[in-house]
């Protein structure tokens, strides 16, 4: 408990010395850019520029897993950068386990710390509502990515549409087994909200695949060796199986490890949502072609600026509202209050070695 | 039920010539019935392989008996040292949360140095769980703490240890050489080398428990501290050393895991304690110490491990695999209550028959 403490002080007190530091120059050039969008939100956005100085707490699901790592640190380029360049206050804090109880906690703290807005990744789509209503109520900012409560936030950041990794990566290995023979799921968790969309709209566009058979859909449960064990189940199941999709980082990296055998290798395609640095060793040895996934730490900068511009009352969350989110150009709020990164992004041979994360 | 087992040169636990409290036919008996107890399960595992095999022929095709092992091989490992914990009547949770933070720390060595003999990266693994061993063998043999509080303790407080060190870090595949993988990888046929090292170790280790004078004085210890403190035997001391050891092999599967896995952040090893726990008392050690041994604790593993492929293999739904290791655990437990007293009438009715 005190070293948990001793380590938020020393984030905040490192982000805030650093904030100071570049508040000076990037001020004028994010009012330039807000100047700068379109005329359509002129009237709205005319009276507010971003604020400097502004408390923004960033709480993932979880303390420690690389991913979110990757959204909110500086170094990567994610939301406390984002927030940095903006001449904010950010900190990063959350639970040590990805769950409402383990996150409720740090948002209240938060709230009793006077934050401004919050960049949060929900555990719940609902539990955390009480709380966050209550940060609402007093006036906070409250930004959702990677993971939505649609009833209580003021815009979510969503990482990519769900159609649109359904879809795609059911395209992405259609095109390695010459949209012909047996293939399988290898999901996260049977309950998992985003994973069930995702696999619904990936049922939908294997029907344009005649070839194409979805024999069955397992669940890893996030855990490498269940990851691995079901991985293994399906192939002894389905001797005749052509490809797997795996729609979960933990899911992919261990069915690859799996198949990276002789045996297999080149034999069965394996495809999914995998993060480059574990997937590096299975592209470069042939075990997988391709694979997907957004940028996380697009995903934290693009949900770090949105809080600046909306706990600056710059831009309010009313769909149509337009900003220019920095480096990564503009974006439009949609009639759900969210806005969306982007296409996913897919990786392969010719450029993983450009990413570390 | 626990007294009872006394098949070899057991009650020489003073040091002073074996007195045979029981006459030796007794004695043969009860080694006869317990030795039942491990084939027992050897013959539900082998129902569960037929009738697997039957179903699906591929069930016994190289590459799944290989992956059976392997993932036998950590589970097993672990057991043996749980074995030696439970016998003298203790329990160590903190391993799933050692086999953690060592399989990060020892493979985390090759990001750093790139070129880092492979013995010195098995060396740190072993030594980190002598490290959290040792401390737990402190508080539990010499702070008289009893070993569920202290090792419940320290599963929370190394995993949370290993969460601040590891941060968002990660180990990945393509960061490790392949000699380190190929420890798991290399096999003779469809068994894994590593598995059959790791059975020569538990052969060696189940028979030192058996057959050494401090390895029986665990049994002593779990059957009753008190008449084991009578005859002298040193308690704390063997205490300590069994969770010592048992730290030291947590140490060592979390090394076997990263190089089975590939891929360690800090979430490696969670809930092992659990699966280990039921490994070994399905395994036919009573969990209330004084009997068992850690070849039916791995066959206890094989078992377990066997029924989650056969099920995964078969498409039966995972929640019966939890259903089906509870069920194994409540009967385990009967079949183990069921002897305990039958081999007590037994020999109440022999021993009565040779004082007439």
């Amino acid at each position: 408990m005190f070293s948990k403490r001793k380590t938020t002080t020393a984030l905040l007190l490192g982000a805030s010395s650093v904030a100071l530091v570049a508040c000076g120059t990037t001020v004028s050039s994010s009012t330039s850019t807000t100047a700068a969008s379109s005329a359509t939100t002129q009237a709205a956005s005319s009276g507010g520029s971003i604020k400097t100085g502004l408390k923004v707490v960033v709480i993932p699901k979880v303390i420690g897993n690389s991913y979110f790592t990757t959204a909110d640190s500086v170094q990567s380029g994610g939301a406390l950068a984002a927030l940095q360049s903006l001449g904010e206050v950010g900190s990063e804090t959350s639970g040590t386990a990805a769950t409402p109880s383990s996150q409720l906690p740090v948002i209240q703290s938060a709230i009793t710390q006077g934050a401004n807005a919050l960049v949060i990744s929900a555990t719940d789509p609902t539990a955390l509502c009480p709380t966050l209503n209550q940060a609402m109520a007093k006036g906070i900012t409250v930004v959702t990515y990677d993971s939505d409560a649609p009833t209580c936030r003021d815009l979510f950041v969503n990482q990519a549409s769900t159609a649109e990794i359904g879809t795609s990566e059911v395209d992405l290995l259609a095109k390695q087994i010459n949209s012909t023979g047996d293939i399988a799921i290898v999901s996260a968790t049977a309950s998992a909200t985003n994973q069930n969309a995702w696999i619904g709209y990936m049922k939908q566009e294997l029907t344009k695949y005649p070839n194409m058979h979805l024999v069955s859909i397992v669940y890893g449960n996030d855990d490498p060796a269940t990851a691995t064990a079901v991985t293994q189940g399906l192939l002894q199941q389905y001797p005749n199986l052509k490809g797997i999709i795996s729609p979960t980082t933990v899911g992919i990296a261990a069915a690859a490890a799996l198949l990276d055998t002789p045996q297999y290798r080149g034999k069965i395609a394996l495809t999914g949502l995998g993060t480059p640095n574990e997937m590096k060793k299975y592209v470069a040895d042939g075990t997988v072609t391709a694979f997907e996934l957004w940028n996380p730490a697009n995903l934290g900068y693009l949900a770090g600026y949105a809080a600046a511009e909306l706990a600056s009352k710059a831009i309010t969350n009313a769909p149509g509202q337009t900003f220019t989110a920095g480096k990564l150009g503009k974006y439009t709020i949609a009639s759900d209050h969210s806005i969306l990164l982007g296409a996913p992004y897919v990786f392969d041979k010719s450029n993983i070695n450009n990413f570390n994360f | 039920m626990t007294v009872l087992e006394n098949n070899s040169r057991d009650h020489s636990l003073s040091g002073g010539p074996a007195i045979d409290f029981a006459p030796s036919g007794a004695s043969r008996f009860t080694s006869i019935v317990f030795r039942a107890r491990e084939f027992g399960i050897f013959g539900i595992l082998v129902v569960f392989v037929l009738i697997t095999t039957a179903i699906k022929p591929r069930f016994l095709a190289a590459q799944n008996i290989k992956f059976i092992l392997i993932d036998t091989t950590i589970f097993a490992l672990l057991a043996l040292g749980e074995t030696m914990v439970v016998i003298s009547k203790n329990v160590d949770l903190s391993i799933g949360s050692i086999l953690g933070i060592s399989a990060f720390v020892s493979s985390n060595l090759y990001q750093q140095f790139h070129h880092i003999s492979i013995l010195l990266v098995f060396t740190t693994g072993i030594g980190i769980g002598l490290v959290f061993g040792l401390i737990n063998g402190v508080l539990v043999a010499f702070g008289r703490v009893p070993s569920l509080v202290v090792t419940l303790a320290s599963l929370y407080i190394i995993r949370g240890i290993d969460v601040l060190y590891v941060g968002g870090q990660q180990v990945v595949a393509s960061s490790l050489p392949s000699n380190f993988l190929s420890v798991t990888s290399s096999s003779l046929g469809p068994v894994p080398i590593i598995s059959i090292v790791v059975a020569i170790v538990i052969f060696v280790g189940s028979y030192y428990l058996k057959n050494y004078r401090s390895g029986r004085d665990l049994y002593a210890i779990g059957s009753s501290d008190l008449a084991a403190g009578l005859v002298g035997i040193p308690i704390a001391k063997r205490v300590f050393t069994s969770f010592a050891l048992s730290g030291m092999i947590a140490g060592l599967a979390g090394v076997i895991w990263a190089s089975y896995y590939g891929t360690v952040d800090s979430t490696a090893g969670t809930g092992y304690e659990f699966t280990v726990v039921t490994a070994v008392v399905v395994g036919g050690v009573a969990i209330f110490g004084g009997s068992g041994s850690a070849v039916g604790a791995a066959i206890g593993a094989l078992l377990l491990n066997t029924i989650n492929s056969s099920l995964y293999v078969l498409g039966v739904s995972a929640f019966w695999d939890q259903a089906i290791s509870g069920l194994l655990l409540i009967l385990a437990i009967a079949l183990d209550r069921g002897l305990g007293l039958y081999v007590a009438k037994s020999l109440r009715k022999r021993s009565s028959r040779v004082a007439s």
